[in-house]
């Protein structure tokens, strides 16, 4: 199932990243092809998050991080001069692990995005909440209690409600750290589907420790190991014929 | 590890130990319930019968205060407490919050231990003291004010405001600097993550998610400040006259002491009255704010 556009969106080069003493991305290039869905697989600590994070600037939160190399988004250098990083994160919106909805109603949550970004006019508000909470499968689950507090809703719901919350802000991009792994069978096939419906308009690059998972919804497999990306290449590839003896060890569970 | 553990009690019932323990445990709590029925009912008890006698609604309404002339009507300082204490928590909330704010998100670890070490240190300072720097510095300073407004120079409300402020504010500012830290940085993340500056993280997540322990930090002040009558004796004017915010005011809290050594028979009575008006606003206050806290909980939207 290889992706239908082979356009590269975003691409890394020679990307290193230190918490203080500690290297934990060594030198990664790869590139992330649009309107594609690529998976990152590796051991727990090999980086994934990591590297997720360094794709929309969230490590600039943590004072002891150091990044030297470029991710080159669209042309432009996400660590370059003059970067605002709330367009960025605009652009490459992010879905965590465990659903995080603030505590707020789910209208306001979906809002939240457009507002923060200069959107005022309430008739607009509207369309952008129905719109989102549509593409994220979540519309007829809610459209009768928007005033209703998020945190109300089941686990999966809460996910899917951040993945439309994602999508308000018109991301081109995004960024999903296993974003299932804290759901139940159920509510995970609903959101992989999500995510497959997803790729038609956004380019998807997600972590899991689920192989299956990687192999059913990703077109590229990137396998991580101690900070290095070991293996790059169509999803298929991977798992069908790994180059590396070590991804064939990780995704046949020989290893970690 | 052959043998298992039975799990059947060895000795039967509680021991006596926990039995006496069970007993103390009791009879503190029934204490504390004993004190406030006990007082309660002595209040109504002491202040009910002048209430009575003057009658309820020229006690509260009553815009005299002349106890010589046994005119006892208390409206002024019900008015002066409530513009004094509402006053006062208006300024301190939002001070109280940005500097929460200051020392939750923004300031260098070791700053933000510095000013909360003195912001503790405000806390502990007994009233009086706060009710003499008034008098000395923040009265003769208003004294300019009035002076350059042709009014008569005396102590006045917003003096007695400003130094509440002062008083309330370190409460205000504790409490709401743990509510703050206590949102889960899932929610300030997931702003970041929307493209929100730092700032918007804060007062459009952070903020409304903190919502029940800010207002929480505002019961304790306006307790606090409604409570309030030494430091506000000595700034205040305390004439028993309805208050603007230059003149001269007195609350209900500083009639009682300002009156009591010298006051006896009905007077007396009186100030008993004014004891129960007290009691019986702080309970409403304290009720309001726990209702209106129960249905706009935490987690109502904006
Ligand atoms: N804030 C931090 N400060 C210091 N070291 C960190 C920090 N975050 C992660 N690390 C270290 O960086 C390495 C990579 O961590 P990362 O979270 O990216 O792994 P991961 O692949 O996402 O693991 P998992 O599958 O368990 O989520 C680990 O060794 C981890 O200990
Ligand atoms: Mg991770």
């Amino acid at each position: 199932m290889k992706g239908n556009t082979e356009i590269q969106k975003l691409r890394t080069e020679d990307l290193h990243l230190y918490y203080g003493d500690v290297h934990a991305l060594k030198g990664i290039n790869m590139d992330v092809h649009s309107r594609c869905i690529t998976a990152l697989i590796g051991p727990s600590g090999c980086g994934k998050s990591t590297f997720l994070k360094t794709l929309n600037r969230m490590n600039d939160t943590i004072p002891s991080v150091k990044i030297t190399g470029k991710v080159i988004l669209d042309g432009e250098d996400v660590y370059g001069k003059n970067v605002d990083v709330t367009v960025l994160r605009k652009k490459v919106g992010m879905v965590f692990q465990s659903p995080n909805p603030f505590p707020m109603s789910i209208y306001d949550n979906i809002a939240y995005g457009p507002r923060v970004h200069g959107q005022k006019r309430r008739h607009e508000l509207d369309e952008i909440v129905e719109r989102s909470l549509t593409s994220a499968a979540i519309w007829d689950e809610v459209k009768d209690r928007l005033k209703k507090p998020a945190l109300g809703l089941s686990g999966g719901q809460q996910q899917r409600l951040c993945i439309a919350r994602c999508l308000a802000t018109q991301p081109e991009i995004l960024l999903m750290d296993e974003p299932t792994s804290a759901l139940d069978p159920i509510s995970t096939s609903k959101i992989e589907e999500l995510i497959y419906d997803l790729k038609k308009e956004y380019s998807i690059v997600i972590v899991t420790h689920n192989m299956q998972q990687a192999a059913r919804v990703s077109d590229y497999t990137a396998f991580f190991l101690l900070g290095e990306l070991i293996e790059y290449d169509t999803t298929n590839a991977i798992f069908s014929s790994p180059k590396v003896q070590q991804t064939e060890n990780y995704i046949t569970g020989r290893f970690g | 590890m052959s043998e298992t553990q039975s799990i059947i009690a060895v000795r039967k019932g509680k021991s006596g130990v926990e039995r006496t323990m069970n007993l103390l445990f009791l009879l503190c709590g029934l204490t504390a319930v004993v004190c406030v029925v006990f007082m309660t009912l002595y209040m109504v008890v002491a202040g009910g019968p002048i209430i009575a006698k003057v009658g309820f609604f020229d006690f509260v309404f009553g815009r005299t205060w002349n106890p010589e002339n046994s005119q006892f009507g208390i409206f002024p300082m019900i008015v002066s407490s409530i513009a004094a204490t509402g006053g006062a928590v208006l300024i301190a909330l939002p001070c109280g919050v940005l500097v929460a704010v200051f020392l939750a998100k923004l300031a260098p670890d070791r700053i933000a231990a510095a000013l909360r070490a003195l912001i503790d240190l405000l806390a502990g300072i007994p009233s009086v003291v706060y009710g003499l720097l008034g008098a000395i510095l923040l009265v003769p300073l208003i004294f300019n004010l009035q002076t350059a407004l042709r009014l008569p120079t005396s102590g006045n409300l917003l003096a007695a405001m400003l130094i509440l402020v002062i008083m309330i504010l370190p409460t205000i500012i504790s409490v709401s600097e743990t509510a703050i830290r206590a949102v889960p940085k899932e929610y300030e993340d997931a702003a970041l993550a929307l493209g929100s500056t730092r700032l918007q993280s804060i007062f459009k997540v952070s903020i409304p998610a903190a919502k029940s322990g800010i207002v929480a930090g505002i019961v304790l002040g306006t307790g606090r400040a409604i409570g309030e009558a030494m430091a506000v004796i000595m700034v205040a004017g305390n004439a028993a006259i309805m208050p603007t915010l230059l003149g001269p005011v007195r609350l209900l809290t500083t009639s009682i002491p300002i009156e009591w050594a010298y006051s006896s028979g009905t007077h007396r009575d009186a100030l008993y009255g004014i004891g129960l008006a007290l009691f019986v606003m702080i309970m409403a206050i304290n009720t309001i704010f726990r209702k209106t806290l129960k249905k706009g909980g935490a987690f109502d939207d904006g």
